[in-house]
């Protein structure tokens, strides 16, 4: 306890020099980010900080006056200095006064902000055109002109967030697969959303879009500078509402290009597989690098899970012999326990993480041995009756 | 007291006309919006009620299509963009296909960005005024016949519109149904 | 200004009754008062509470303490009895007390109604509480439950959960009309509605908005009722609804609730400063019309909440210009404040320091909610940290700090002793310096970019979040340091005179201290 106050005040004391000092040096860069608005990194974006600022300016001058003169009524004006008050209650002047200067002032505000948003309203058909949908939790991308679709999770470890792991630069700021985008293009975003009321927020690009299940919204912004722009959902959307990232990649045209290639030839790829004739072995060969990524960690390499927390495959029953519930589990998890459900990942991936388990650390010959096919996986996902 | 009775009866009347006003905000929200356009929706319109006066220009269309959660269908535009001029009429059509082994009833809502475009967009025929039945298995390509008038505001230059499909289908009436989809 | 000192009249009437049906059957004014103050305490510590488990959880990055789910139900609770528990009780309790005081009439007009208001609120946040037990959980779609999250989505405690809005909201109406009637039939002669005290002006002004605007909350949630369990359709898309259809009639009734939460404060403080600088308030006609420009300007500025769902250009661009409007009128309101403190003779009693920098810290929260009105600044704002700091630093530093005021400042007229004066000072200071450290850097954190309604957040946001924390605690254990404050001073201390503060003017301070059970059975004379 003693030690989390000695900490929590060294880093106050900390912060507080740390505003001090952005406040009065002239380089802001490192230590004013962390206190102000962000430029960000587009023409809008630069006008929006500007419009902050000069808002802001205008209410600390304002501040300053009326302050002022409290301040100094509260010090000068003390039942000790002043013993006798005077009885002034009423100056139509006055009050005339301060009614019409604030109302110039707002008049003067409201200029630049209308224009600025005036020109965020410019809105016409992007180069690239990308729907964003969001869903409970996690964004989906699909690029119109390309035929590219995908979906972008956090990629941030579970480890990481119960702090039983060092948290990384970009914790809950990192996912796996970011929308890519090419500088110097205009990019139109079509937001919408697939369950409840998300909304799309990406700092730098000055972007702030809810996204409403049935309806669309729109979006746009030309960035010059390639790099890595991380934003987020602003929008309440359930219990995964802090979890679920906005990465943007802004690449130069010829890596998106290729880019665009890739993808495409990856989903080709993907519908290739979804309805070739697989044999035991290769899914098994797939799967066990599905199984290394995703399911290593709590049912261990060897598949004797940990015991009294994760159960083992190894010998599992519903493992062997039961291959309708072992889909089911994947694609449901298990209430009540840790078991997620992974129906995000693609069908084949399925069926391979599938069929490894039922074919490695002897579940094969202990058991019935069935595989489990992409197909299978695209069945379940079709209604029963 | 008389005074008190009257106050008293007056506030009463006006805490029951605000509760009923709240109701009434509704309806008043969807005429203000088929007037502004505020949230994007787009109702039927007639051919007598089109004006194509004015002096024509061109625009990007843009089509936009979403599957609420657990509608299993395949529901794709079959143009995904169009060069159009106002004042002319044009027909594109959704590609729906019922992929389960059911019967299921659709609900298409349609939405337009900018919203203040959908005072100028005139859907003379759409899927979206009426439910979708789809036997198990069956496809279609769903119609949309549209004009957007020539009076549309020179700062529109292009208009998206998105189409997402609903499951409504009851499935409290159908025995053998339930709701568990595998789509979860 | 004189009035007929009451006392004699006393065995007339029957004083109160003993012991817990006193409580259960009072129709007195004061007891009610009482009642809803206590209440509002309780709900303020209960709140409180919640308010300790968000920060805690927000002491650093990562989920140490809660689960998101359970994370989303306190931030849910958090809000709905801050505002529907804590402070529209609190000022319900002080317009029970004063009202009557104040323009000289013997009790409130329906006293019947007013003991039925007070004890059906104990059970809706009964109802409310009880969800926290049940099969799902609690509401957890925050205190502005946007559909379809708080439809379709929603945990089954949902039902509960309207049920208990209906009687808060069916109390408040309750109060509301109690409140109207009273000052509309029941002023003494001679008090016309140009000489009524500001608190009066604002509690009549308040109580027109709760009127306008709580059967529509009402509404809102029936029809959320009707679409979860009769299967309407009013925000559902899928039948021809609209999920913003929720968002424009939430606001609609949400930001009369706004200025229904402060215009009451506005009054207790303008009593105390004119009260403490021994000098009358500057610019009593412009205070009566800035309330009401306020309270009519709080109907068409609604869609400034909702500037990112996606309105056409002329709707962004009147909201923004109305919202801007108001600060005219909240202006001239600081104005007139800080001009009558200068010239006066003023002394710092703890009321007095509370209402200081209710002037100042709420004026900051005018100045951020100025920002938030600037449509295009507001899509980096909206929904981040800067808006809790915003509306934080109006309904702490502002409608709470000036509750705490008015106890400070009418106290001894209720109990008959004075609080002590040392204690009061040091709950001021503890107060106003840990609200500052909870809520200032949250400023930082919103601008730099974190959302509200994050149960864990990117390590950019962790120094400033801890800070938060600390100063959060801080000012939670002050709290304790008041409750003390006020029990010690209703069991003793130094007898306060009729007067109690060398200033006060009014009908309230010519009763007797403490303030007989019926005082103005006869109208005072008022010239």
């Amino acid at each position: 306890m003693l030690q989390i106050l000695k900490r929590s005040i060294n880093k106050l004391i900390i912060t507080t020099s740390a505003f001090f000092v952005a406040i009065f040096s002239n380089n802001l860069n490192a230590d004013w980010f962390a206190l102000n608005m962000t430029r960000g990194s587009t023409a809008v974006s630069e006008e929006v900080f500007e419009l902050h600022m000069l808002i802001f300016w205008i209410c600390v001058v304002i501040g300053v006056i009326v302050f002022g003169v409290m301040f100094y009524s509260m010090w000068r004006f003390t039942k000790k200095k002043n013993p006798e008050p005077s009885d002034f209650h009423e100056s139509t002047k006055l009050e005339i006064a301060w009614t019409v200067v604030p109302f110039l002032i707002l008049i003067f505000m409201a200029i630049p902000a209308s224009q600025t948003l005036i020109k965020i309203y410019d809105d016409e058909e992007g180069d690239i055109n990308i729907h964003v949908t969001g869903y409970q939790w996690k964004w989906q991308y699909e690029y119109l002109e390309d035929d590219i679709s995908f979906f972008s999770n956090l990629s941030t470890d579970l480890d990481e967030i119960y702090n039983l792991v060092p948290k990384g630069e970009f914790y809950l700021q990192e996912v796996d697969e970011p929308v890519v985008i090419p500088a110097g293009k205009r990019v139109r975003f079509l937001i919408t959303a697939n369950d409840v009321i998300h909304s799309w927020w990406v700092p730098d690009f000055a972007i702030k879009q809810d996204a409403i299940p049935g309806f669309v919204n729109t979006a746009w912004t030309v960035v010059d500078k390639p790099g890595i722009y991380r934003g987020k959902c602003t929008e309440l959307c359930g219990k995964n509402h802090g979890f679920m990232p906005v990465v943007v990649k802004v690449v130069e045209q010829d890596e998106y290009d290729s880019w665009v290639n890739a993808k495409k030839e990856e989903a080709y790829k993907l519908a290739e597989l979804t309805e070739k004739d697989w044999t035991a072995e290769e899914l098994s060969a797939r799967g066990e690098g599905v199984y290394q990524v995703n399911c290593v960690a709590c049912h261990q390499v060897n598949g004797q899970g940990i015991p009294g927390i994760f159960p083992a495959l190894a010998g599992s029953d519903i493992v062997m012999n039961d291959k309708e519930r072992n889909i089911e589990i994947l694609m449901e998890g298990v209430q009540g326990a840790a078991m997620n459900s992974f129906d995000y990942l693609s069908e084949v991936e399925l069926a391979a993480v599938i069929t490894y388990t039922r074919q490695a650390w002897g579940n094969a010959e202990n058991g019935d041995g069935e595989i489990v096919l992409p197909k299978d996986i695209v069945d379940y996902k079709k209604p029963k009756i | 007291m008389q005074g008190k009775n009257k106050t008293l009866k007056l506030l009463i009347g006006a805490v029951v006309g605000m509760f009923f006003f709240s109701f009434a905000l509704v309806p008043l929200y969807n005429v203000f919006c088929e007037v502004t356009g505020l949230n994007g929706k787009v109702f039927q319109a007639s051919e007598s009620e089109v004006s194509i006066e004015g002096e024509s220009r061109p625009l990007a269309l843009q089509f936009i299509s979403s599957n609420n959660e657990n509608m299993p269908w395949v529901f794709n535009p079959s143009e995904k963009s169009m060069k159009i001029e106002t004042g002319k009429y044009y027909t594109t059509t959704f590609y729906v296909k019922n992929t389960t082994n059911k019967t299921m009833t659709s609900q298409a809502v349609p939405s337009v960005a900018p919203s203040n475009a959908a005072d100028y967009l005139k859907k003379l025929e759409c899927f979206c005024f009426e439910q979708q039945v789809l036997e198990p298995g069956e496809e279609a390509y769903l119609p949309v016949r549209l004009l957007v008038s020539n009076d549309l505001p020179d700062s529109i230059n292009s208009i998206v519109m998105s189409y997402t499909i609903f499951d409504i289908t009851d499935y409290n009436n159908e025995d053998l149904a339930h709701h568990n989809m595998g789509m979860e | 200004m004189s009035a007929v000192i009451e006392n004699h009249h006393d065995e007339h009437h029957h004083g109160p009754a003993k012991g817990l049906t006193r409580w259960l059957y009072t129709t007195n004014h004061k007891d009610i008062g009482t009642l809803y103050l206590w209440f509002s305490f309780a709900m303020f510590l209960i709140g409180g509470a919640m308010a300790m488990v968000i920060r805690a959880e927000l002491f650093e990055p990562g989920m140490q303490i809660v689960e998101p789910e359970f994370y989303n139900q306190m931030i849910t609770l958090h809000g709905l009895i801050m505002i529907f528990g804590g402070v529209m009780p609190a000022f319900v309790g002080l317009a029970n007390w004063l009202v009557p005081m104040m323009i000289g009439a013997p009790d409130m007009a329906l006293p019947r109604m007013n003991n039925l208001s007070f004890w059906i609120l104990p059970f809706a946040f009964f109802v409310l509480l009880s969800s926290l037990f049940m099969e799902g959980g609690a509401p957890n779609f925050g205190w502005t439950f946007y559909a379809p999250l708080s439809t379709t989505y929603a945990p089954p405690s949902v039902t509960f959960f309207i049920f208990s809005v209906h009687i808060m909201g069916a109390s408040s109406i309750m109060g509301a009309i109690n409140v109207i009637v009273t000052i509309m039939n029941m002023r003494a002669p001679g008090i016309t509605l140009m000489k009524m005290p500001l608190f009066v002006w604002s509690w009549l002004i308040t109580a027109y908005l709760l009127i306008a605007v709580m059967p529509v909350l009402a509404g809102a949630v029936t029809m959320m009722l009707m679409d979860i369990h009769f299967g309407t359709s009013f925000f559902n898309a899928a039948g021809g609804g609209d999920p913003v259809l929720f968002q424009h009639i939430f606001w609609f009734f949400g930001h009369p609730e706004v200025y229904i939460m402060i215009l009451p404060a506005f009054g207790i403080v303008s009593h105390i400063i004119e009260t403490f600088a021994r000098k009358p308030l500057f610019g009593y006609t412009s205070m009566v019309w800035a309330m009401l420009s306020i309270a009519i300007l709080s109907f068409v500025v609604w869609a400034h909440h909702m500037f990112t769902v996606g309105m056409p250009l002329a709707a962004e661009l009147f909201f923004m210009w109305a919202t801007m409007l108001i600060a005219v009128p909240t202006g001239v309101k600081v104005f007139n404040w800080v001009t009558t403190m200068f010239k006066g003779s003023i002394t710092y009693e703890t009321p007095m320091l509370f209402a200081c920098a209710f002037v100042v810290l709420f004026t900051i929260g005018g100045f951020s909610g100025l920002m938030l009105a600037i449509v295009p600044a507001d899509f980096q704002y909206h929904d981040t940290y800067f808006v809790v700091a915003h509306f934080h630093y109006v309904l702490v530093p502002g409608a709470i700090f000036s509750i705490m005021a008015a106890v400070y400042y009418w106290i001894p007229k209720w109990t008959g002793n004075m609080y002590d004066e040392r204690l009061g000072q040091l709950h001021f200071w503890l107060s106003f310096i840990s609200v500052n450290v909870t809520f200032f850097p949250q400023h930082f954190i919103g601008l730099a970019g974190m959302p509200r309604r994050y149960p864990d957040y990117a390590l950019q946001f962790a120094d400033w979040n801890m800070v938060s924390t600390v100063g959060a605690f801080l000012f939670g254990v002050s709290q304790i340091l008041f409750l003390f404050i006020v029990l010690k001073t209703v069991i003793g201390g130094k007898k306060a005179t009729d007067q109690v503060w060398e200033g006060a003017r009014g009908l309230e301070w010519t009763v007797a201290s403490p303030a007989p059970y019926h005082t103005f059975s006869t109208p005072p004379k008022v010239d």
